[in-house]
């Protein structure tokens, strides 16, 4: 957690997810896939064993027909600030594999460095690191698509979403070049957020009141980023691990479904 | 020394404290995660320079425009294109995993000849002068023997200029028998037939409308241009527009629409009706379009006032009487509403009367050819290629009646759902080869086994497929395309699109194998046939040919990747009907028989309806789904290798079947093992199935799963229109 390590303007990214307009497609999931060299295996039907660094849940308002509603939540790493970067994956990690950026807000996982002790699994309440039980393999030619700006991982190890960490480097890299401070919104964009069909993924910089991820939750940075838009919520709100992923959603259920409430208790506020 | 209790503890702590203080145990730890992490095989991707190359998905046909990133010659990802006028930057899971299906295990490197047994799968690698000329024999003696009718050809393309030069070569030949996999668009286009007078195809301005009414078309489970549609939806919840889905199951667009409304499968045409009658009798409709612009309103009037009151309806469709009126008043209340229909994604006609009495819906709101409603959409291309002068021969078989009966005033140009029954039952004559190019017929034709044994009557089966699906393991000889990113294409006919448009798919990367593009081979095939049927084809290549047709649109349609009519507006109301009144024409003539149709089977057998279900998370059509793909599909759709099919939890109660477990589902075509589902997105009675499921060819990550819908169903041709109106079946479903 060093500060001003780089010159670049600090910034803390974030996802913003409207859940009205996801569909489930599993867009977002491929595309990360494929950006992230994510392997694959004959059966991907044990869902606790497939690795999936964005995966869509179905959540259900528990009605029976015909009165079901359904809604679907796309959940990447949630890349918890936690308080003063003590996200609970990285409070835990023995070997610093694991890291909170003070500088981009991003959760890092450096592949080498796991050891596979399975901590930060075992601390994360969102379920969003996957350990590598088998090798990679990759069908005769199909290596070939693989790229290099994202590490294959090895077996034996966690990974997790690095909200496309490489195309940062990528964008700053370019910004230092051009003697620039800042990262236009536009340079820097996960996979997932470009590929939705639906438009459902804004991402951008939460403390620049410029970009849209901003406009959209309008964080209250004095409370640990508490959304102050009255649609917007976080996973496990109480929980305090802060989380840069916001939700949308003009349906309550789906709001109330964001966390774990008491039986006949009233949602929390928000502010 | 005599080693006592002490001196050997003493001894033993006394080592462990020495190796926890010296550095070995940290370094051999060390060197251990370096060591186990360090393994060869796992790849290192060679970096390189990174380029884009733009180009147009060609996986569906739905259009959108590529990015493909390169890391020198291997392509790397692919991405939507920002500024395409269908997409714009967005993309579906499909075309995501498009570099699994050019890099995967399932791609067919060379011509193959069969060795074994049909179906065996055993093929020996030949030359394509070998393949070519094969065919060519083949062909030349049909044609000496006087029978080039019997040569039969399944196209995926409806348009398209491959799919065009193909049905070319057919008639140059002599052949009548050209069939194109048949989808809603067929329907619609029928529909424009009978009541715009003209068969151009149906545009929906969806991103202006403001009430979207859809007869269970899965706007958002991939029907149409999928991204698009996505778009549309997100457009219509910005502005508070509303979209209302009435359909049996609540599928990924009922769960996104402001209001689902559950039906009784198939009786979507007589809530179309229902529909309309109220709007009839409460004067909701747009009389300025009715009065001036329409011929048979009266006759329409009298037919829903009798038949389709809101108590008859609501009786066919479940749907409560007040629910039906106050649906109506919406409609009609909105200010620019539109009703689509086209079952799931839309792959299959569907009856007629529903697909008339949808539109019918539009003209009474008079929403036809106006912003936010539907469009008739002018050819894109005037496909000015030089007559095609048949010989003798050629002119004899094309005399012949069609293998599929389709053709004439009233019919569409092609019925391949009648196709099996031809060959297998009483056809006018034996069908001695079939070519098939970019379709997978022995996946995607309902009751497959009734397709197979229809291929086991041909004697010559010839597959251009890139990949070993099911119809290139069933053939005789496999003449591989091109991957879609190895090739041109021209994109046209993009459906629901509100502007004359096509696309130009162009090669990414360099052929990986030993291919060629099919259009090409049908260009080479006529030349080696000589002739009337080499000089119907004047162009040395596929390019050449590409060229000559596109004109001056190739500048922009090689540049931008797509040439667009972008101020394209429709005619208006005086001029856009061709009928022989000049005006819309209320056609009563599909609804001769009941708009009400029964699935097939025996209700006291198979007391449970069973009804086919699209996700894009499973790619139905001829192109199966990429390793990816299957990995995002839930485990309430796939369990290791069985389909998971979903029925109410009161039927699983009476039934006995609980969550997870295995079941066997009957239906008259077919008996399958299954597990249950118990979901409350499904009445009770139903059994929905996933599409996209059961593949027997492509690799072994989608061999061999699930069950494939197609093999339980089987089709059932319109009275009207002869299209297959099928959209379920009886079932049954049994503890296993």
């Amino acid at each position: 957690m060093k500060e001003g390590h780089n010159q670049i303007q600090t910034s803390k990214f974030g996802m913003v997810i409207d859940l009205d307009k996801c569909t489930g497609c599993g867009a977002c999931m491929v595309a990360c896939m494929s950006e992230n060299n994510v392997p694959f295996r004959e059966d991907e039907s044990d869902k606790l064993l497939s690795i999936t660094w964005m995966r869509v849940y179905q959540i259900s308002n528990g009605k029976p027909y015909p009165d079901n509603e359904i809604c679907y939540l796309p959940r990447p790493c949630m890349h918890c600030e936690g308080h003063a970067g003590h996200s609970p994956c990285v409070s835990v990690c023995p070997a610093t594999a694991t890291d909170y950026d003070s500088a981009s807000g991003i959760v890092s996982q450096i592949y080498t460095r796991c050891f596979g002790c399975r901590y930060c699994m075992g601390a994360c309440p969102y379920h969003a690191r996957y350990f590598n039980w088998w090798d990679p393999v990759w069908p005769k030619g199909m290596e070939q698509y693989l790229s290099p700006n994202v590490s294959p991982r090895m077996r034996g190890i966690v990974e997790k979403c690095s909200f496309c960490f490489h195309r940062y480097q990528l964008a700053r890299d370019k910004a230092y070049y051009e003697g620039r401070r800042t990262i236009k919104e536009e340079e820097y964009q996960s996979a997932c957020t470009q590929a939705c069909p639906a438009g459902a993924i804004t991402f951008g910089d939460l403390l620049n009141p410029g970009h849209k991820v901003h406009q959209m939750v309008l964080p209250d940075l004095n409370h640990h980023g508490r959304p102050r838009n009255p649609h917007a919520f976080r996973l496990l709100e109480r929980l305090g691990t802060n989380p840069k992923v916001y939700y949308l959603s003009g349906r309550e259920w789906v709001r109330r479904a964001g966390d774990n409430y008491v039986q006949g208790e009233k949602q929390a506020e928000h502010h | 020394m005599k080693i006592d209790r002490r001196s050997f503890l003493s001894l033993g702590i006394g080592a462990a404290a020495g190796t926890a203080l010296s550095p070995l145990p940290w370094k051999i730890t060390d060197d251990l995660s370096i060591w186990s992490q360090n393994w060869p095989w796992t790849p290192v991707p060679q970096d390189g320079e990174a380029t884009y190359v733009n180009s147009v998905c060609t996986l569906c046909p739905g259009g959108c425009g590529i990015s493909v990133r390169k890391i020198d010659d291997r392509a790397v990802k692919i991405e939507g294109m920002k500024g395409f006028p269908i997409n714009d930057g967005g993309i579906c899971i499909l075309g995501l995993s498009g570099l699994q299906l050019l890099y995967g295990p399932t791609r067919i490197a060379s011509p193959l000849k069969r060795t074994g047994k049909r179906g065996e799968g055993a093929f020996q690698a030949v030359s394509w002068k070998q393949a070519i000329s094969e065919v060519v024999d083949k062909l030349s003696s049909l044609r000496k023997e006087g029978k080039p009718h019997t040569v039969a050809g399944i196209s995926g393309e409806r348009e398209g200029t491959t799919g065009r030069l193909f049905k070319r070569f057919l008639t140059a030949y002599g052949s009548p028998n050209f069939m194109h996999v048949p989808s809603a668009a067929d329907a619609s286009e029928q529909v424009l037939y009978l009541m715009h007078g003209q068969g151009t195809t149906l545009g929906m301005d969806l991103e202006n409308a403001d009430y979207i009414l859809s007869f269970s078309a899965g706007l958002l489970d991939g029907w149409g241009s999928p991204v698009r549609m996505f778009k549309a939806n997100s457009r219509l919840k910005d502005k508070k527009g509303k979209l209302v889905q009435i359909e049996p199951r609540l599928s990924s667009t009922a769960a996104k629409a402001d209001k689902w409304l559950p039906i009784t499968p198939g009786a979507e045409g007589a809530l179309a009706l229902g529909l309309a009658h109220v709007i009839i009798a409460e004067s909701l409709h747009n009389r300025e379009f009715i009065e001036n612009y329409t011929s048979g309103f009266e006759a329409f009037a009298n037919y829903v006032r009798n038949g389709f009151s809101p108590d008859i309806v609501a009786q066919i469709t479940g749907i409560p009487k007040a629910g039906i009126v106050s649906l109506a008043r919406e409609f009609a209340g909105a200010s620019r509403p539109v009703a689509i229909c086209g079952r799931g994604q839309g792959d299959t006609p569907g009856a007629l009367c529903e697909a008339v009495a949808v539109h019918a819906l539009n003209a009474l709101v008079g929403n036809i050819n106006r912003t936010g409603g539907v469009w008739s959409v002018a050819q894109p291309v005037d496909f000015n290629w030089s007559q095609v002068w048949p010989d003798e021969p050629a002119r004899m078989g094309l005399a012949r009646k069609r293998i599929d009966g389709a053709g004439g005033p009233l019919l569409p140009q092609s019925l391949l759902n009648r196709f099996p029954q031809a060959v297998n039952g009483k056809n006018p004559y034996e069908v001695q080869a079939l070519l098939v190019s970019n379709a997978n017929p022995l996946y995607t034709m309902r009751d497959v086994e009734s397709v197979k044994k229809a291929f086991d009557r041909i004697g010559f089966i010839v597959s251009f497929s890139s990949y070993m699906d099911e119809t290139a393991q069933y053939s005789d000889l496999i003449l591989p395309n091109h991957h879609y990113l190895e090739r041109y294409e021209v994109v046209e006919g993009i459906k629901g699109m509100t502007s004359p448009f096509i696309g130009m798919a162009k090669p990414v990367v360099k052929p990986l194998y030993n291919t060629r593009h099919t259009a090409d081979v049908i260009i080479e095939l006529a030349s080696e046939l000589k002739g009337t049927v080499a000089a119907a084809f004047p162009w040395a290549s596929y390019e050449a040919c590409l060229k000559q047709t596109l004109g001056y649109k190739v500048n922009a349609l090689a540049e931008d990747g797509y040439w667009m009519d972008g101020g394209y507006m429709p005619p208006d109301w005086s001029n856009a009907f061709k009928t022989p009144s000049g005006k819309f024409e209320f056609n009563l003539s599909p609804f001769k028989h009941k708009v009400y149709t029964h699935p097939e089977g025996d209700p006291s057998i198979f007391p449970l309806v069973l009804i086919p279900y699209d996700s894009l998370r499973l790619a139905n059509d001829q192109i199966g789904n990429a390793p990816f793909m299957t990995k995002t599909v839930a485990d309430t759709v796939l369990q290791k290798s069985d389909a998971v099919v979903e029925i109410n939890p009161e039927t699983g109660k009476q039934l006995r079947l609980a969550e997870g477990s295995l079941a066997v589902l009957k239906t008259p075509k077919k008996t399958v093992k299954v597990a249950v589902h118990l979901s409350q997105g499904v009445g009770p009675g139903i059994v929905a199935v996933p599409r996209g499921l059961g593949h027997l060819g492509n690799d072994r990550y989608l061999a061999g799963k699930g069950v494939n819908v197609n093999d339980l169903i089987g089709p059932v041709d319109d009275v009207v229109s002869g299209l297959d109106a099928a959209w379920g079946i009886r079932a049954s479903l049994a503890k296993s």
